[in-house]
């Protein structure tokens, strides 16, 4: 396509405005539908965003696999139908009183179709059954607050008492601030749940997904037997900025990327988003568990 | 009854005086020795650990050095340990495990270092694999906040039986600074959010982290550390005997559920 259907197509969009969506969105002169374009953060290649979400998502020019809602992943990642969900109403309180937490939180339901930054449960994954946890960065970004880390670690003891694999997909910007003390308690909580279910025999798969770092890297994330991460991802543990204003220096474009992770022995390996599915299947059958026939 | 504001002892933690556990080592165990390395990369001046007498028991002391000059500062990086320096206290801990000592960590960080080293070795899994260890390790722990319990730097030593904290000591998921920046995008409305965070110890004892504090002289421990060490032994020794003759099995679940309890939600 050239720069005048490129042209076209951003005036029939601005045109065509007129039914539907009641969102006041505030209009200037340069501004491109939001739906329209997809502007990658790594490469800062810009597609057409049909393209870009054809691709699973992922940039068709560097590979960074972007951010997805808890539905994508799910649905790119369970067997259809099969997901069975666990604790869907735990909602968070607000432990320290923090100012206009609740609307934040109630304003992220609404978006996000979820009560809180992670969705659990149990699913197959081409037959294979395992306890499955998705992230999602657009809820708060993902950050691990009382009901994030209730979650996962029902999810985990869950896994134990049924003797079932875990996977979890990782994605958080760390603790939840605005639980104060409370959230830094549920990397202990979480971390805890994990080891009980790794002396139990249990396997789990941790696949880091963009972007994970914080207090979920310093927990539950980095614990896995097996550690997957996406192409190009951000993983680590302090934050870009922070250390950068601690070293007073620029970093490498690659730092904390999931194949500088990998570099420095972190990530067992990096699987391409179409390929998941497969490798964890592929992952499940290694370790001996049954393949359940459809229908079953 | 500690009355102060959470800024007000965030400046007495500061003072340049207040004891560190180069002071309070020497005065609350006897033959202390220090135990050096991780084993596989190298030795955090950050954290200090090995073995000595409490009273009359053998234990194993894990604890975060903050230095009073610059020096000592630059040695000990400002009390905020790499990943080799927790990878040390998680090397001593399982030692303790094998040798049945008791295990006392001293926290006094303002967090785990932030550099490209320290992601490089992996900071996060460092971290993350002394929360996960320390929660089934199979001897008693006790950990103590001193001054600054900052996040996961802090919680790394500090998963534990019983915690407890000096009266002017902090815990904090973010340092106030930190809080203050994100929150309204200026840095120096630290005092604000020091107070909205809720980290000293009286909060921290609401939420069921902290289980004891231990009450500094007036003033602060920096008027009378002699006084000030006196407390923190008493209360260890009476918190050590206590836990080693609960049952092992009992101990485990117990520390469980210390954290497994806590979190605030509707279902």
């Amino acid at each position: 396509m050239d720069i005048e259907e490129l042209f076209k197509v951003v005036k029939a969009r601005f045109t065509d405005d007129s039914h539907g969506s009641s969102e006041k969105k505030e209009k200037t002169d340069v501004e491109i539908p939001q739906d329209l374009l997809f502007k990658c953060p790594r490469c800062s290649g810009v597609f057409y965003n049909d393209e870009f979400v054809n691709n699973k998502k992922v940039c068709p020019k560097c590979n960074y696999h972007a951010r997805l809602t808890w539905q994508e992943r799910l649905e790119m990642t369970a067997d259809e139908g099969s997901f069975i969900p666990l604790d869907e109403n735990l909602r968070s309180l607000n432990p320290i009183c923090f100012p206009r937490y609740e609307e934040k939180v109630r304003k992220c339901i609404d978006e996000c179709e979820t009560n809180e930054a992670i969705v659990t449960g149990e699913c197959t994954i081409r037959g294979y059954r395992c306890v499955i946890g998705i992230m999602d960065s657009h809820f708060m970004m993902a950050s691990m607050g009382s009901v994030v880390g209730e979650k996962i670690t029902r999810a985990f003891e869950y896994a134990t008492k049924k003797k079932l694999p875990v996977i979890m997909f990782t994605a958080s910007g760390g603790a939840r601030m605005q639980e104060g003390i409370v959230s830094l308690m549920q990397m202990a909580k979480t971390s805890g749940a994990v080891k009980l279910h790794s002396d139990a025999g249990g396997l789990y798969i941790a696949v880091m997904t963009d972007p994970t770092t914080g207090g979920v890297t310093a927990s539950f994330a980095s614990l896995g037997d097996i550690t997957i991460a996406e192409p190009k991802v951000l993983i680590g543990f302090a934050g870009r900025r922070v250390i950068q204003d601690t070293i007073r220096q620029r970093l490498p474009d690659d730092f904390q990327s999931a194949e500088f992770q990998q570099e420095c022995g972190f990530v067992d390996m990096i699987v391409e988003r179409g390929m998941m599915r497969k490798r964890l299947s592929n992952i499940l059958k290694l370790h001996g568990f049954p393949k359940e026939e459809k229908g079953k | 009854m500690n009355n102060l504001s959470a800024w007000e002892r965030m400046e007495i933690v500061h003072n340049k005086n207040r004891p560190t556990v180069n002071d309070y080592i020497p005065a609350i165990f006897t033959r202390f020795m220090e135990f050096h390395g991780d084993r596989l990369f190298g030795d955090d001046a950050a954290i200090i650990g090995g073995i000595g007498f409490l009273s009359d028991v053998p234990v194993t002391v894990i604890a975060q050095v903050k230095g009073k000059t610059l020096d000592e500062n630059r040695r000990t990086n400002f009390s905020m340990p790499h990943p080799e320096g927790y990878r040390k206290a998680l090397r001593l801990a399982k030692q303790a495990e094998k040798f049945h000592r008791p295990v006392i960590c001293l926290v006094d960080t303002p967090g785990a270092y932030c550099g490209i080293e320290a992601e490089k070795r992996g900071q996060g899994e460092a971290i993350a694999k002394n929360l996960a260890e320390f929660m089934t390790l199979k001897t008693p722990v006790v950990s103590v906040v001193l001054g600054e319990g900052g996040s996961g730097g802090a919680l790394a030593l500090a998963v534990c039986d019983e915690l407890a904290m000096l009266s002017n000591a902090t815990y904090s998921v973010i340092s106030p600074r930190g809080a203050a920046s994100i929150l309204w995008k200026d840095g120096t409305k630290e005092k604000e959010a020091a107070e909205l965070l809720k980290i000293t110890a009286e909060d921290l004892m609401r939420f069921g982290v902290c289980d004891k504090i231990i009450n500094e002289p007036d003033g602060g421990a920096q008027t009378n550390p002699e006084q000030a060490a006196d407390s923190i032994y008493e209360y260890l020794v009476d918190a050590v005997s206590r836990l080693k003759t609960v049952p092992m099995e009992q101990l485990m679940e117990n520390r469980y559920n210390k954290f497994r309890k806590i979190g605030m939600f509707t279902e």
